[in-house]
């Protein structure tokens, strides 16, 4: 009972936040300098075509009325039309989402594969020369600019080596019948590599030192010396005993790893002219396509707040200990 | 003997303002890392503030070589050029040297305002409690579902270009994290018995926060600073990698970008665009160092 309520509770804030958002994103697009009309109007147009429109797009009505508009279609899906694609967003957003997703996941889940096994292993080799070497290491990893990270694989396999492809998501030209066909391609996978590889090596900082840190704070508790004093193997003890307790909260992070990389693939997607929310949003931006770039942003929004809901349940059911206060 | 006739003046020698807030600091001087980093930040804050004297050409000017033609994409050496120069004619040494300029005047405002805004919240919300705390920390949920790098970009592209867009960006989204750890502090510290003697004492809520909680939630400020200055760089230099930096400040993210969009990865102008990010590497991964330096200080059971 005491849970229901203080996932209630949760949810409640979660409408607030997503409330939140929505003003804040409505009240930005609306200060735009200039009329966010005139990417849209040919400067042919007479008055009376322009103010048709204007009405059409409920620009001439007052703000508080724009507003009630917005959010009734907000809760209806409806997110408007491109101005340059003249199509719908939300159809755009549908199209461009997997894209971002197979990027996102595949990066993370080879991050998160490797972050965790040398995690542990670092943890096991406490105070070795391979520990004292690898953490600056790491912690460099996390300093370096996604993007410009990018721009040095790019430089070595696809300009200088010729190994992989430089951009896009298949070769100019090629064909594919259907979604899983795509997808699955040598050609896709050849693309997929360099960008997935730059946000892995980006990645993987945050679930290697947190393994660690986790499983050096349970090598100390009671359970893990019990285990050691029953006599089981140190392999015993670290990999069945130990490591199992320091997953918990490096899981739980994943989630909120996918808000961050949501984040952070506007910039790789960039470099790799990758066909992404990402790079949609910043292109979006630069055409002044507000309602495209207004649906990027909600979208990307809208992950970041279900994973941080995600990561906050996920720990207080996977660890009892933790109360929702 | 008139120095003998008033004895009851003489108060216990205090040290300097200045070296108290330094010792309040808690700088972690014995960890090899934390110097090193405060050393590079040392270097870079030195090269930044002599920018004028070190830099052997204008940043911005297009030069020429001896012979009259343009000195566009030189190597490095030739012409005298140290580091060689942009397709524009632009020596890229000297925009290196500049670049720090624009880096460290970002990181350190945004730092300084990260930890301001997230210190006084954190002091506020954990102090008085109650509604007052529901309210700033419900704020702080909105600031953690706001996705921070596409905020900058809507914002840069409807405020004039500008570097400190990414400066007003992070004040607006950025505290959060700064505010919740502060937060949590404050509340255990409030139930110290210096922090109830000072009430019970009659102190004012003000003099208590200011005298009592403040300073020892100074070196938690210090450390998210530093991570706020790592993290204003590194946005810097993405935002105007993505063309929303400001076109007339001279800067590492600006250099990629020029670099980028001048073909330098298929020219193989590796002298172009690994020397910015390698600066942007070294100033970051500074303030990482300086972290765990502090939070071996700070949460001491992870050193053995």
């Amino acid at each position: 009972m005491k849970n229901f309520k203080a996932v209630g509770g949760r949810l409640l804030q979660l409408a607030l936040v997503l409330w939140a958002v929505v003003t804040i994103l409505f009240v930005m697009f609306r200060l735009m300098p200039g009329n966010p009309m005139a990417a849209y109007i040919d400067p042919t147009f007479t008055l009376e075509q322009q103010q048709q429109l204007m009405a059409q797009f409920g620009l001439d009505k007052p703000l508080w009325q724009q507003y009630l508009i917005y959010l009734g279609n907000l809760l209806q899906g409806e997110l408007g039309q491109s101005f340059r694609y003249r199509e719908p967003v939300g159809q755009r957003i549908w199209i461009l989402l997997p894209n971002t997703l197979i990027l996102t996941f595949s990066s993370l889940i080879v991050a998160y594969v490797f972050g965790i096994l040398a995690g542990a292993y670092l943890a096991w080799r406490r105070g070795s020369w391979v520990e004292q070497a690898a953490i600056p290491l790491v912690l460099t990893t996390r300093a370096m600019p996604e993007f410009w990270l990018g721009m040095v694989m790019l430089a070595i396999f696809s300009f200088s080596l010729g190994w992989l492809p430089a951009g896009g998501t298949r070769a100019p030209g090629a064909e594919y019948s259907g979604f899983l066909d795509l997808y699955t391609s040598r050609d896709f996978l050849a693309h997929l590599a360099l960008p997935a590889a730059t946000l892995a090596i980006y990645s993987q900082g945050l679930p290697l030192l947190l393994m660690r840190s986790n499983m050096l704070d349970v090598m100390k508790e009671d359970f893990v010396t019990m285990a050691r004093i029953k006599g089981l193997s140190n392999w015993t003890v670290v990999v069945r005993h130990a490591a199992r307790n320091a997953l918990l909260p490096v899981m739980t992070s994943f989630a909120i790893a996918v808000g961050y990389q949501l984040q952070g693939n506007v910039v790789v997607e960039s470099v790799f002219s990758w066909p992404g929310l990402g790079r949609e949003l910043v292109n979006a931006v630069a055409a002044s396509d507000y309602p495209l770039a207004q649906g990027a942003f909600l979208m990307i929004a809208l992950v970041v707040i279900f994973m941080n809901l995600l990561a906050d349940l996920l720990y207080a059911f996977l660890d009892p200990r933790i109360s929702h206060a | 003997m008139p120095e003998i006739a008033a004895p009851a003046i003489i108060k216990p020698r205090r040290p300097h303002i200045l070296a108290r807030m330094f010792r309040a600091l808690r700088l972690p001087m014995n960890d090899p890392f934390a110097v090193a980093g405060l050393l590079i930040y040392l270097l870079f804050i030195i090269v930044a503030v002599f920018a004028d004297q070190i830099a052997t050409h204008d940043p911005t000017e297009i030069l020429y070589t001896p012979a009259y033609d343009l000195a566009a994409d030189l190597r490095p050496g030739q012409d005298g050029f140290l580091m060689g120069t942009t397709s524009l004619g632009r020596d890229i040494f000297s925009q290196l040297v500049f670049g720090s300029r624009s880096a460290l005047l970002i990181g350190i405002t945004a730092a300084f305002m990260v930890a301001l805004i997230g210190s006084v919240i954190g002091l506020v919300a954990g102090y008085f409690g109650r509604w007052v705390d529901a309210i700033l920390m419900r704020l702080a949920d909105i600031a953690f579902g706001i996705p921070f790098l596409p905020f900058v970009i809507v914002l840069a592209a409807f405020l004039k270009p500008s570097i400190w867009n990414v400066v007003i960006a992070m004040a607006l989204v950025l505290w959060r994290d700064t505010a919740r750890v502060i937060r949590s502090q404050v509340l255990t510290l409030r139930t110290r018995g210096y922090v109830e003697a000072a009430r019970v004492a009659g102190s004012s809520d003000f003099k208590i926060i200011l005298r009592h909680i403040a300073p020892n939630i100074l070196p938690l400020s210090f450390l998210y600073g530093s991570i706020a200055i790592g993290w204003a760089i590194l946005t810097e230099a993405s935002i105007s990698f993505l063309g929303f930096g400001d076109p007339d400040s001279i800067s590492w993210g600006y250099m990629l970008q020029d670099a980028f969009a001048s073909q330098a990865l298929a020219k193989q102008a590796y002298y172009w665009f690994v020397p910015p990010g390698i600066c942007i590497i070294l100033v970051v991964s500074a303030g990482f160092f300086i972290t765990r330096g502090y939070e071996n200080i700070l949460f001491p059971k992870l050193s053995r």
